[in-house]
């Protein structure tokens, strides 16, 4: 299994640190583990099957978000790297956790079994909570961490309730038991709303969607700028892939119970990330704020709730993993040149590094969605999706915010190439993320112009689940 | 599979402009000339398209179709018709011919013309696309370039004019983007072809055709820009540097009208007849209302801006009549607009370039300074108030003529328009050229032999449309026909 091959590499890692404390020797240790691991994953999965105890499944659907997070913690890893914020300090351990975040990721999107979503999840967050607050001396990633931390423990408690309930009602936590049970009908709808709306809670932390996003801004401004890459993108992964297997494949005969809840949240999801997106002055901040609206534009391909707003979902994950890992590394890039994170430090871009300015509006304004770049692929996909099926309130709610979204995506880029530079500016140059950047580039381009094989990609990971 | 004409005619800038990306920032000369070399074999290959086309056929000629994205139907369609090729002819004309006029930029030129570039791939592929999907990311594309173009490089309020170009253009184009979603899947089999579209047309109930036109109309109604989307025009086209005013003017607002031509009036022919007497008050408000407030314009560009609204109002009511010489003379004002108002926008640089000034007052006497510019002014400037025997003229009389027949009211009220418009060119040709020198402006030299080059080969065609106008009309006049005939309207 690629667990085991990552977790040998860890503890590798963990030891060898004891002797070198090289940032770039571990790095390219851990980049190994990662790559080790994805060549194998496929060869670890040849049908679907279950294992240990119906505790995990191996299905197409958790090898495509294996699949993803294996490439998010690879680029995780290059960007902290050239992250030089990350001293030579405690690096062993950085990697090390940063393993074992993968491994609980692999996990979880392949439980099938609420006990065992819960441990892997858990498993996730304490690592992230270290990771947060891995600048030790830094008082904004402390207090990111502890609110981190305050929320995560809230939420995942309200979860592990749930499940506990649910234990109660069915007298097992396997999913697949579960869902037998209530495809025949039995279960009373407004008591599984109830505990639906539990296990929401500590999935919309995870996924950061609205009312369970406050963490998200100052945990994203706090924390070392290649750890908000990872939370931004591959806890988020992971919550939707739970989220995915849990309603629309596990309890999808609820739909009509959870369908309109779910269209609230996402449009004040949706909303409420790209209003207060427009007053932020910090990118990281912003970009916070622009990842909770677009776990919105994400969570239409769930309300849908058809196979066409499956793929939406995926495909917009995969984009969305894409050209937010690309926009943190141009935000690490920037830092290390002018150690601030200001919107307004980014006048005059252009003028001290083209390269990274234009990779940057290239990423946002994937990220606002506009042709034909991947971005709008993910929304073009589950508008489609929304259309098909007549949710066309939600359509217009979402075109809308995109409009507005593109408002503060074109502040950032207005400022670099709109306004003269203010600050001083030493490029710093750094390979592993340069690597890093063209590869996220090159994928946003790629799967934003030859999108089929993508497509077919995805339609052959959902089908498994969505039956 | 004959040579693929349009692929090299929409691509070619912009395998230009990243060729540019790779030149060094600082042989200018080189950037430029890469830029007028892909613009130039464009326009070159646009002459070639004219002339192999057959003005008889009404189908679509030069097409190429692939597959893009075979999974949800997408495909890479291209092909012309005499619907499209004026306005291939004409974006490919003032691409090149704004191209030279951008010599004249003097800071950031590699990022110019690398986005004038990827601007005039972008315009050029929304004419040609015959593929909802491929027409929506090409219409697009051109938003981004335009951006910077008018940010960057524009006047003292460049920023704001930009982004709010930018935010208008989006919001329109976005629900056209439903639009264009709810046509697929309302189709059987579901397609995105414009084409297969438009075999089906009128299938659809009439409420559901009404909400498409509705999202599709936001769209095109920004870019032609129609009463009360035209607020974003006069901003973006003042504070624009002259050669981008052109192509705003010549080409952008085209793209709106073509899309009524192209979509919504065939795709959607129920809900066409529908709106048709709303349509033409609109029209008519853009004529009189964008006619009265270029009245009161001090600022030379401004002025142009909102003549722009005006005659593009045109534009809207020969379309709504639905007979054969109003869609004629809609077709024919979008390319005369574009000629003659790419010229005037030209011709402001000129003089904005010697005097450092648009204000309308403190011009004068400029007809003993400047002959010849005096000469090409006025001729523009009698072109564009529909002056017979230039091409103002025919297109406007066909329009009025075919709206006539449906619209009584509307059509008489609107000649009003042209009244005022006769009104505010000649005072404007009086302000500048008449009247004692200013004193400021003695020493002002005569239009140059590159602005001359630029000018030249409008007046000509101007003035060619004008006394000839089957020139352009033979291209389109077939196809109009059949467009008139698919949609049930007035054979007239």
């Amino acid at each position: 299994m690629p667990e085991i091959i990552l977790l040998v590499f860890a503890i590798i890692i963990l030891v060898s640190s004891f002797f070198i404390r090289n940032k770039n020797v571990l790095g390219v240790c851990a980049l190994s583990a990662i790559v080790a691991a994805s060549l194998y994953l496929p060869q670890s999965h040849k049908t679907d099957t279950v294992l240990f105890f119906n505790m995990l499944t191996s299905d197409s659907f958790s090898l495509f978000f294996k699949e993803i997070s294996l490439f998010i913690t690879g680029i995780v890893v290059l960007l902290s790297m050239g992250y030089k914020e990350l001293t030579e300090e405690y690096i062993g351990e950085y990697y090390f956790l940063l393993l074992n975040g993968t491994i609980a990721m692999l996990l979880a999107v392949s439980s099938n079994n609420l006990l065992m979503i819960y441990l892997s999840l858990e498993m996730l967050s304490l690592i992230s909570y270290l990771l947060v607050a891995f600048l030790k001396n830094n008082t904004l990633s402390s207090e990111g961490a502890l609110k981190y931390f305050l929320f995560g423990a809230l939420s995942t408690g309200i979860m592990l309730y749930g499940i506990s309930l649910i234990y109660g009602l069915f007298g097992t936590t396997d999913l697949s038991i579960i869902s037998k049970t209530i495809n025949t009908g039995q279960i009373n709808g407004l008591v599984s709303l109830i505990l639906l709306v539990m296990i929401l809670a500590g999935l919309g932390f995870k996924c950061a969607i609205v009312p369970f996003h406050m963490w998200a801004p100052d945990v994203y401004q706090g924390a070392p700028t290649a750890v908000t890459a990872f939370i931004s993108a591959g806890p988020k992964a992971v919550g939707f892939a739970v989220l995915l297997r849990l309603f629309t494949n596990n309890f999808f005969y609820l739909y009509a119970n959870w369908v309109d809840l779910m269209m609230l949240i996402s449009i004040f999801t949706m909303t409420i990330g790209n209003i207060i997106a427009i007053s932020q002055t910090n990118i990281k901040r912003m970009l916070a704020y622009s990842s909770i609206a677009q776990a919105g534009y994400m969570l239409i391909g769930l309300v849908v709730g058809t196979a066409s707003g499956m793929e939406g979902i995926l495909y917009y994950i995969l984009a969305y993993a894409l050209m937010n890992l690309g926009a943190f590394g141009c935000v690490i890039l920037v830092s290390n040149s002018i150690r601030s994170d200001a919107i307004e430090d980014y006048a005059g871009l252009y003028k001290k590094d083209p390269v990274t300015s234009f990779m940057l509006s290239i990423f946002l304004l994937s990220l606002a969605g506009v042709p034909p770049l991947a971005g709008f692929w993910g929304k073009f996909l589950v508008f489609s999706a929304a259309i098909q099926s007549k949710f066309i309130l939600l359509a217009i709610v979402g075109v809308l915010n995109s409009v507005v979204a593109a408002y503060y995506y074109m502040r950032v880029i207005k400022y670099m190439y709109l306004e003269e530079p203010k600050l001083e500016y030493i490029k710093q140059k750094s390979a592993p993320l340069q690597i890093a950047l063209a590869t996220v580039m090159a994928g946003v381009f790629i799967a934003g112009l030859y999108i089929s094989p993508f497509l077919n990609w995805i339609r052959n990971s959902q089908f498994s689940l969505f039956q | 599979m004959s040579f693929p004409f349009l692929t090299c005619i929409v691509f070619l800038p912009l395998a230009g402009g990243l060729l540019i990306l790779f030149t060094p920032k600082k042989n200018v000369g080189l950037i430029k000339t890469i830029a007028t070399a892909v613009t130039g074999t464009a326009l070159i290959l646009s002459l070639v398209l004219l002339f192999n086309f057959d003005c008889a056929k009404t189908s679509m000629q030069f097409e190429e179709n692939m597959s893009w994205i075979p999974s949800i139907n997408v495909s890479y369609h291209l092909g012309v018709d005499g619907i499209s090729i004026g306005l291939v002819f004409l974006t490919t004309l003032l691409s090149f011919l704004a191209c030279i006029g951008s010599y004249s930029i003097d800071t950031r030129q590699k990022e110019y013309f690398f986005l004038y570039l990827l601007l005039s791939t972008g315009m050029l592929g929304t004419f040609i696309a015959l593929d909802l999907v491929l027409f929506y990311v090409l219409w697009e594309i051109v938003l981004v370039p335009m951006y910077f173009l008018i940010g960057i490089w524009g006047g003292p309020r460049k920023e704001y004019a930009a982004i709010k170009f930018f935010i208008y253009t989006l919001a329109g184009s976005i629900f056209m983007l439903l639009g264009i979603l709810a046509f697929y899947f309302t189709s059987t089999p579901h397609t995105f072809s414009i084409l297969e579209l438009g075999k089906t047309t009128g299938t659809l109930t009439l409420s559901l055709q009404i909400v498409i036109f509705i999202a599709f109309y936001l769209g095109f109604a920004v870019k032609v820009p129609v009463f009360p989307f035209h607020t974003w025009l006069p901003d973006a086209h003042v504070e624009a540097p002259t050669p981008i005013s052109v192509l705003l003017a010549g080409v952008l607002l085209k793209m709106g009208g073509y899309g009524f031509f192209r979509i919504s009036f065939p795709l959607l022919k129920d809900a066409a007849h529908y709106f048709a007497l709303p349509f033409a008050i609109l029209g008519l408000i853009n004529i009189v209302y964008g006619a009265i407030v270029a009245m009161a314009q001090t600022d030379f560009k401004k002025m142009v801006a909102y003549s722009s609204v005006s005659h593009m109002g045109f534009v809207m009511l020969g379309l709504a009549s639905m007979t054969v010489t109003g869609s004629n003379g809609a077709l024919l004002q979008m390319f005369n607009h574009g000629i003659i108002t790419g010229g005037m926008f030209f011709l402001v640089g000129v003089l904005y370039t010697r005097a450092h000034t648009r204000d309308l007052d403190k011009f004068g006497g400029l007809g003993v300074k400047m002959p010849v510019y005096s000469g090409i002014l006025t001729v523009f400037a009698l072109a564009s108030l529909g002056l017979p025997g230039l091409s103002g003229f025919i297109s406007e009389f066909m329009s009025l003529l075919g709206s006539y027949a449906v619209f009584k009211l509307v059509t008489i009220v609107s000649v009003l328009g042209i009244v005022i418009t006769a009104g505010y060119f000649l005072y404007m040709l009086q302000r500048v050229l008449m009247g004692p020198l200013n004193e400021r402006l003695v020493s002002i030299p005569d239009i140059s032999k590159r602005e001359l080059f630029v000018l030249i080969p409008l007046m000509l065609i101007v003035i060619l449309i004008g006394v000839y106008p089957l020139a352009a009309l033979k291209y389109q006049m077939a196809s109009i026909e059949a467009f008139i005939q698919k949609i049930g309207g007035g054979a007239f």
